[in-house]
């Protein structure tokens, strides 16, 4: 009996992904950028208090600075790995074939889907000694290191879902990045505009008492990540009344349903294409 | 073995597949034969689980591929008219990533690989990247690939297509050792006679309906009306010209090269030539051989697509 935690088409697509030149100059290049920015962090930092040295009380801002910048990576480069997962199969050829197997559409889906998000996860370890370096200075607690994490990780899979989502959906790997990259902008951007607008007048009141901003927020990854690294962000989004417990929490419930439907609709169209 | 009832798809308005009834036994190596568009593809998806039918079922093995479409995945083997390889592959994990698809264990797959490869003459290719391969080692590869979890059914969407004389001929041959195991094999080409030497039995297909349905020698003998015949006499071969001149199924009359032959076209049904060969016999003609030449198949395959124009009605 086939173990269920024995998908062949993740042990294939691990072959596929990992055997490629390119899935390391990919590391490189992002350990490369954020590292880069790191180190001009440190410089304009010291060069705008004077100071030849990088100093302690300096460390909490670049780990915010560090953590916007791999989060909006993360999401630039999500859809681009996921959205052609299936209809790169079928535009190959190769799907037809796979599909008349016994393996279940479950299983190429998550199989799809957890590679191209391992190696998102391996982008992230191989960030970690960046993130080394500002517990040098200290100023960080591990906790919110971890939560931070938690917030990469849920995006990932979840826009890694909308991805293979709409993969599965769109034939043509072309038209579904451009959708995939799409509906990432709108959870990115676009909530962050609708945030401001339903926000209107809140924004300099914050004893403004509707919910509206509060939902939309808890849509938007970035957001939720800064909520992270400013605890007092709730206050200024003026919907204290209405919810009084910090926005990552409902976007991780939120991003966690994204991907629980988006997986489940992925694996009942695969073989429902024609 | 295969029971395809009132098998019917439609695209929109398009209808691919018009209420195709056949059955096809076990052990036969059955032809698919048709114009493009003719519905082989279409039937050939269908039954394997790749398109659902707008209406009919299939049964193949006693599993309906509408109802147990997973169970019947089990005991078919599908290669598409067009398909595509994993490029990064080497020939042996080709295999083994289908091998595991089917949920073939470790070891065994271990075994079957390498006896895969030898039966599709591949073995010196076990450790070749997948993209290296020709086209024709390619498509000997994706039939090892169908074979992997030993389906009852093979079910082969041009298998011969794009392929050179030589490819050919080797995927023939193999076709041929498949047949020997037993199993059922459906095979659809465009290379009539390359199909007539392989199948059993064929059908032709057109605009969606079986038009015709038998062995390759029947659906000759019936739809080909005009046959050429050559006659080789000891002697008197100008009596015997004018003897079958007389019948008036026999038209044009040629002398042939080489000494005391000669031939004719035939228009009488079966029956009739068995009728004037005995008349021929019993006028004490001195005939050394009497022999019906060959008909291209494809030619016969243009006739019976002329009269079902002509007729727009099933011929059979």
């Amino acid at each position: 009996m086939r173990s269920r935690f024995n998908n062949p088409v993740l042990q294939k697509e691990f072959k596929l992904r990992f055997r490629s030149i390119k899935s390391f100059l990919g590391i490189f290049f992002y350990l490369l950028i954020l590292g880069t920015l790191a180190l001009v962090f440190i410089h304009v930092s010291s060069e705008a208090q004077h100071h030849l040295y990088f100093r302690p009380e300096v460390s909490r801002g670049m780990f915010s600075f560090l953590s916007i910048i791999q989060l909006l990576m993360l999401l630039f480069i999500t859809p681009g790995l996921t959205a052609g997962v299936i209809s790169g199969e079928r535009e190959r050829q190769t799907l037809n074939i796979l599909l008349t197997t016994t393996v279940s559409s479950f299983s190429i889906i998550t199989g799809k889907m957890v590679s191209a998000i391992s190696y998102l996860l391996l982008l992230l370890v191989a960030s970690l000694p960046l993130y080394s370096f500002v517990f040098l200075f200290g100023g960080v607690a591990p906790g919110e290191v971890v939560l931070v994490f938690l917030i990469y990780v849920t995006t990932i899979f979840s826009i890694g879902s909308v991805g293979v989502l709409v993969s599965t959906l769109i034939r043509k790997t072309i038209a579904s990045v451009i959708t995939s990259y799409a509906i990432t902008l709108f959870l990115t951007i676009g909530t962050i505009i609708i945030f401001f607008i339903s926000m209107g007048t809140g924004l300099f009141h914050p004893s403004s008492n509707h919910a509206l901003p509060y939902i939309v927020a808890s849509f938007n990854p970035i957001i939720a990540l800064y909520s992270i690294l400013e605890s007092d962000f709730l206050f200024y989004a003026g919907t204290n009344s209405w919810f009084n417990f910090p926005i990552w929490i409902p976007f991780l419930c939120i991003y966690l349903f994204i991907l629980i439907v988006n997986t489940a609709v992925s694996t009942w169209k695969l073989r429902r294409g024609k | 073995m295969i029971e395809i009832n009132q098998l019917t798809k439609k695209y929109g308005n398009f209808t691919a597949l018009d209420s195709l009834t056949l059955s096809i036994e076990k052990g036969t190596v059955f032809g698919f034969v048709g114009q493009n568009g003719a519905g082989k593809t279409t039937t050939f998806s269908i039954l394997a689980t790749l398109l659902a039918p707008t209406s009919g079922d299939a049964i193949i093995n006693g599993y309906s591929v509408v109802r147990d479409a997973k169970k019947v995945r089990q005991c078919i083997g599908y290669m598409p008219d067009f398909f595509g390889v994993y490029d990064q592959l080497k020939a042996r994990e080709y295999l083994d990533f289908y091998g595991a698809s089917y949920g073939i264990p470790v070891r065994e797959r271990e075994k079957l690989i390498p006896q895969l490869l030898e039966l599709v003459r591949l073995s010196d290719k076990i450790d070749t990247y997948v993209d290296s391969l020709s086209r024709g080692m390619k498509q000997r590869l994706c039939l090892a690939r169908s074979l992997i979890h030993d389906p009852e059914v093979l079910i082969l969407d041009e298998p011969a297509s794009g392929l050179d004389p030589r490819a050919r001929i080797e995927m023939k041959e193999i076709i041929k050792e498949l047949k020997s195991f037993g199993k059922t094999i459906l095979i659809s080409s465009h290379i009539l006679p390359e199909l007539a030497e392989m199948c059993d039995e064929i059908c032709i297909i057109d605009h969606g309906k079986l038009v015709a349905r038998d062995t390759v020698y029947q659906i000759h003998h019936h739809f080909k009306k005009e046959r050429t015949i050559v006659v080789k006499v000891k002697d008197g071969m100008e009596q015997a010209i004018r003897y079958f001149e007389d019948d008036p199924n026999v038209k044009n009359m040629k002398r042939m090269e080489e000494k005391n032959s000669f031939s004719f076209t035939y228009h009488g049904e079966t029956d009739e030539q068995i009728e004037l060969i005995r008349k021929a016999m019993v006028a004490n003609l001195p005939i050394l051989s009497f022999q019906e030449i060959e008909t291209n198949v494809e030619d016969v395959f243009l006739e019976i697509m002329r009269e079902v124009e002509e007729n727009e009605e099933p011929l059979q």
